[in-house]
């Protein structure tokens, strides 16, 4: 399958030389990339790999231990207004509160992004509508499933619509069906609007199929960027899951990101960009 | 303000969504002026104090603020485990507004349970002594309620956990309440009392509250407002310091 993005020559998304430290523990280790304007950038790794720290980092809810982060043009760390008014995030885990209705959670982003009166009637209820959800819109969140509560979050995420859109494994515990659905919904959006997307999954039969571009990072560090074709091209292997296993290794890991030297081997060196 | 606004309303909104909640907040109160009121009642007259019901119920209500609100604070530990805060924090709003509106919340559900505790020591012979400064009492119990409010969001910001908020309260929350007069009038105790007495906040609190409900007072009304507005500005300030520095 083939998806189009629009090439821009500016980065929408830029990081420099960027770590972070835990105490001991080095979850990223002074990663570079850059997102172009209208890309679906997927961000692939083990756990612990540094993912989540990124994707925390590049969204001001973490400080960068040292480096530079840039989000459509402001300093994630010196302009966090600017930086918070250009993305929308879904988290990993839920974050609506489930005492609300859907709608209410709607209307409270809304207002945290002040978006006017007239466009919050006409987006809430188109948005909720694409989601399919806009016949449970005023029962409490608490009443719907999983694959619900993620898709109000994409509603919500997308209500101030932002010029990027960071999907923290959006599809994780959902349906085929719902999986479908978001994906497809996704890649229409990035070719109608021009949006970034950056993502992050385990599913790497998602990864090929969605991503302009993949980046794969494991002990904090990036290992290998590209397109499907050029990682395959690298790591001499036919798919992405064997270039990916490949460039990480087959041990499995825990969360705290400290696998072991076996690993650390395996591992092809990081390609200097 | 908007955005105060709408986290204010999100707070009014649970509360009035969660009944269990506004009975059990109130039911403890009640059930101290009751049992204390009744109990010690006589002995308290005996001793030449007058009637300990009327002693009683402005420290009853200063109570159910300060529990109110400080476990109004609990909602920041609640919102980071469901998540919920994670939303705010990504906001491209200031951090003071997130933090102050959903206080406010908090400070007004403590005030409303207050108030219920007054009404409800109405109907057991409970008289305020001039009924034209009530209101002025409303004011100094919502003072006390948004810094107690603030206090507890404070609190909510700095520890990660459920345990972590019960530990604060069983050995801050609970002595302040103890060692603030409440129970007894602050002359004739002992000198090493007095001295805390003073140096706590609730005391002013419950003392302002006593003064202008019931015309028995330690301090002026000057003093118990200076000493209430000092601890609101200095709480508000620690819970949007304790807030800023929050980290998902």
């Amino acid at each position: 399958m083939v998806y189009y993005f629009e090439m821009s020559s500016t980065p929408i998304i830029k990081v420099t030389d960027v770590t972070k430290k835990f105490g001991e523990i080095t979850a990223v280790n002074n990663i570079n990339f850059t997102v172009e304007s209208g890309e679906i950038f997927g961000f692939l790794g083990p756990n612990g790999a540094g993912k989540s720290t990124t994707i925390k980092m590049l969204t001001t809810l973490l400080h960068p231990t040292s480096g530079h982060l840039e989000l459509s043009g402001h300093s994630v760390t010196q302009d966090q207004d600017g930086a918070r008014k250009s993305f929308g995030i879904v988290f990993q885990d839920s974050s609506v509160d489930t005492e609300l209705t859907a709608y209410e959670n709607m209307e409270l982003h809304a207002a945290l992004y002040n978006v006017s009166a007239a466009k919050r009637k006409q987006r809430i209820p188109e948005l909720l509508k694409l989601m399919e959800l806009h016949e449970r819109a005023s029962d409490p969140v608490k009443t719907f499933s999983g694959g619900m509560i993620r898709r109000l979050e994409i509603a919500r995420g997308l209500l101030h619509e932002p010029k990027v859109l960071f999907l923290d494994e959006p599809t994780l515990g959902l349906d085929t069906q719902t999986r479908n659905l978001l994906w497809s919904y996704v890649k229409k959006l990035n070719q109608d609007t021009g949006m970034t997307i950056f993502f992050t999954t385990h599913y790497l039969d998602e990864a090929e199929n969605v991503a302009g571009r993949i980046a794969i990072i494991d002990h904090g560090k990036i290992v290998e960027m590209g397109t499907v074709e050029e990682l395959k091209k690298a790591t001499k292997t036919k798919s992405l899951e064997e270039a990916y296993l490949k460039l990480t290794g087959t041990m499995i890991r825990d969360e705290k990101g400290n696998a072991d030297a076996h690993n650390r081997s395996m591992a092809v060196r990081a390609r200097p960009r | 303000m908007r955005v105060m606004y709408v986290l204010w309303l999100r707070q009014m909104k649970r509360y009035v969504r969660s009944r269990s909640r506004m009975l059990g907040a109130v039911g403890q109160p009640i059930f101290f002026l009751l049992a204390l009121g009744y109990g010690l009642g006589s002995v308290f007259k005996s001793a030449g104090h007058g009637n300990y019901l009327q002693f009683l119920v402005p420290g009853i209500m200063v109570q159910t603020i300060l529990f109110a609100g400080v476990f109004w604070g609990i909602q920041i530990v609640w919102d980071r485990q469901f998540g919920f805060l994670k939303e705010t924090l990504v906001a491209p709003v200031p951090r003071s507004q997130i933090m102050l509106g959903s206080a406010l919340g908090g400070a007004t559900i403590a005030l409303i349970q207050g108030i219920i505790v007054l009404l409800v020591s109405l109907v057991f012979g409970f008289h305020p002594a001039n009924w034209s400064l009530v209101p002025l009492a409303i004011l100094m119990a919502g003072i006390t309620a948004v810094a107690m409010a603030c206090f507890g969001s404070g609190i909510g910001s700095i520890v990660q956990d459920f345990q972590g908020f019960q530990s604060i309260n069983n050995f801050l929350v609970l002595p302040m309440y103890f060692l603030s007069g409440a129970f007894y009038p602050l002359i004739g105790i002992p000198k090493l009392l007095q001295i805390i007495s003073y140096i706590n906040p609730l005391t002013y609190a419950i003392d302002g509250l006593r003064g202008v409900m019931i015309n028995q007072h330690h301090f002026s009304y000057g003093i118990d407002l200076t000493a209430l507005v000092v601890t609101s500005v200095v709480m508000v300030s620690f819970g949007i310091l304790a807030f800023r520095r929050l980290e998902a």
